[in-house]
């Protein structure tokens, strides 16, 4: 049985309205109009145990939504969910007891207390036995690096820091089953590949199941296998990285470097037709979008070495933004 | 079972035992305002003839324990619960194995009593022990008899247990609210005058007290404050202190029924 089992679940917002100008401030106060949002639109998947599901969307998608009901905090419109077979929502208690869930743009720590005092109060909030919280902890502290932290107070932290620490005190009572909800927003880089690789260790050595919700395609790239893309409250994709380039097409780009600066004027003039996308130059070098669809990579390549002296040259992938972006447009912006 | 709530007060007391100069500047303040009252309240007993419900000693008492306790009222909402509320970040409450009521009631106790021990204790060394050795022993905190303090000391942690249920019931609002402004103006007034903090209740006219006895905020200061000076005799303290714990039990039920009615609807910001 999946842990995680959602059908049809769907969530409208009633948002009240407001009227332009002083006139219909008070004509407001009077008739207040409200006006539907279909956060969700009826949404189905299922998740695995030990899964590394990627929970991407534009902005008002419902993705935060999603999250906030699996973590029981709002109660859906209609449809069901089960959490190892729990209804988050009617077992809030139960169900809050074997989750971690991490609001990246929120902590969870008290911000006036050093870390270790918040890290203590939440072992007696989830009930933790002594000897588990001091293995969870110890682990914690060792993968996060969070040692010199311990006696900090909250509010005295990095960003960076604070996420770790953050992340630690959602796993202290050894939840199964952890939800991240934009993890390495306003992190910089290092940060960044120091908190992939802390959720990669958990869920490969620990088998903890890992929704994330980000905007950062690096951290999908870096740790998916699986994504769920979601637009205007309906799933849109639910596969692999894979399966999302190839539903905009399969675009790469060709780039080649030249032994004389390249001329755009004869690059065009030999490639041309449906496959081909773009074609840009900057000194020696150029950028070939093409369709791999319809040209084979290795006879693209082969015309190019033929008629030019080429130094060096690589395919790659668009950059899973664009294609992101692409898919957005096409179902266009989340925010009705 | 109460293992996971004793923790939450007892991280959020000693969290607000950091602020001791503000405690030391309400000490200051609160010295002033008493002894204000103290003069009107004495200048009214040498200008009033006849007997009055309270005599000159017990009114002292009553002014000066409220001026040590006056945080323990229940007239302002804790300004980190109005920033979890308008951040959102008050989801974070729901994902904690708790009882909601419970958890926000646990956290409102250490509110309402941290920043009071901090300034009640030197208050009250104060009236009861400089004010003598200045040659001002008439205008000192009495020395309780033992019953009456026992008494005292049951009553005032039924009025903290009353003072949190209130206070609870405004953070609640503010689900609605989703800001404390409109609470925090209307409670001071209601709380000071209601629990006899600006004017002991025994003092207010005959034809108000049948109201005045009744309700609620009367357990907050007049109960405790009138079993300390023996204006309420300890034969009749358990009867006092038992309505100000049934009015207790009826605000946290009334506290259990919004707020189960403001989770349903709760909507956390930024979805």
């Amino acid at each position: 049985m999946p842990q995680i089992e959602v059908k049809n679940l769907a969530k409208v917002f009633r948002v009240a309205e407001r009227r332009a100008g002083l006139a219909g401030a008070f004509r407001g106060l009077l008739d207040r109009r409200t006006r539907e949002v279909h956060a969700l639109a009826g949404i189905d998947f299922d998740i695995e145990r030990g899964e590394l599901v990627g929970y991407i969307g534009p902005n008002g998608a419902g993705k935060s939504t999603t999250i906030k009901i699996l973590a029981g905090i709002l109660t859906p419109t209609r449809g069901t969910c089960t959490v190892d077979g729990l209804t988050p929502w009617d077992d809030r208690r139960r169900h809050a007891a074997r989750i971690g869930v991490v609001f990246g743009q929120r902590t969870q720590l008290w911000w006036d207390l050093p870390v270790i005092e918040s890290f203590e109060l939440l072992q007696r909030v989830y009930r933790v036995p002594e000897p588990l919280f001091r293995r969870n902890r110890d682990r914690m502290v060792e993968l996060l690096r969070l040692g010199p932290l311990l006696d900090t107070p909250v509010r005295q932290l990095s960003l960076g820091q604070r996420m770790r620490a953050d992340l630690a005190a959602a796993l202290l009572h050894g939840p199964r089953l952890l939800f991240l909800d934009e993890p390495t927003i306003g992190l910089d880089a290092a940060a960044k590949l120091a908190m992939r690789d802390f959720v990669r260790t958990l869920n490969r050595e620990e088998g903890v199941t890992v929704v994330l919700t980000t905007h950062d395609m690096d951290d999908i790239e870096a740790l998916c296998e699986r994504i769920l893309v979601i637009g205007q409250g309906r799933i849109l994709i639910d596969g692999g990285i894979d399966d999302l380039r190839r539903r905009v097409g399969d675009e790469r780009v060709l780039i080649v470097d030249f032994e004389e600066p390249g001329s755009l004027a004869a690059l065009e003039r030999e490639l041309h037709g449906a496959w081909l996308r773009e074609v840009r130059v900057t000194g020696k070098r150029a950028r070939i979008g093409f369709d791999a669809g319809a040209v084979a990579p290795a006879a693209l390549i082969t015309r190019v070495t033929s008629r030019f002296e080429v130094h060096d040259l690589f395919v790659e992938h668009p950059p899973i933004e664009h294609t992101v972006a692409d898919l957005y447009a096409e179902h266009g912006e989340g925010e009705a | 079972m109460l293992a996971p709530y004793a923790a939450v007060v007892s991280a959020r007391y000693r969290n607000l035992l950091q602020y001791r100069a503000a405690a030391f500047a309400g000490f200051v303040t609160q010295l002033f305002w008493g002894s204000i009252r103290l003069m009107i309240l004495a200048a009214f007993y040498a200008a009033a003839d006849g007997p009055q419900p309270m005599n000159l000693v017990e009114v002292v008492a009553y002014v000066w324990l409220g001026q040590a306790l006056l945080g323990m009222l229940p007239w302002n909402t804790d300004a980190d619960f109005k920033e979890q509320i308008a951040s959102g970040a008050v989801a974070y409450d729901l994902l904690r194995p708790l009882d909601l009521y419970g958890y926000w009631y646990a956290r409102t106790l250490a509110f309402r009593t941290a920043a009071t021990t901090l300034r009640a204790i030197p208050m009250v060394v104060f009236a009861m022990l400089v004010l003598p050795a200045l040659g001002l022993a008439e205008w000192a905190l009495p020395v309780p008899s033992f019953p009456a303090l026992a008494g005292f000391l049951v009553a005032i942690t039924a009025a903290a247990l009353l003072s949190t249920s209130i206070t609870v019931l405004a953070h609640i609002s503010m689900l609605w609210t989703l800001s404390g402004e409109g609470v925090d103006r209307i409670l001071p007034s209601f709380v000071t005058i209601l629990s006899g903090m600006i004017v002991p209740l025994p003092l207010f006219p005959d034809w108000m007290q049948p109201f005045l006895s009744w309700q609620p905020f009367r357990g907050l200061c007049d109960v405790p404050y009138r079993i300390y000076s023996g204006n309420i005799p300890i034969a009749e303290a358990a009867g006092e202190i038992a309505f100000t714990l049934a009015w207790t039990v009826v605000i946290v039920w009334a506290g259990r029924l919004v707020l189960s009615c403001g989770v349903r609807r709760l909507v956390v910001q930024g979805g």
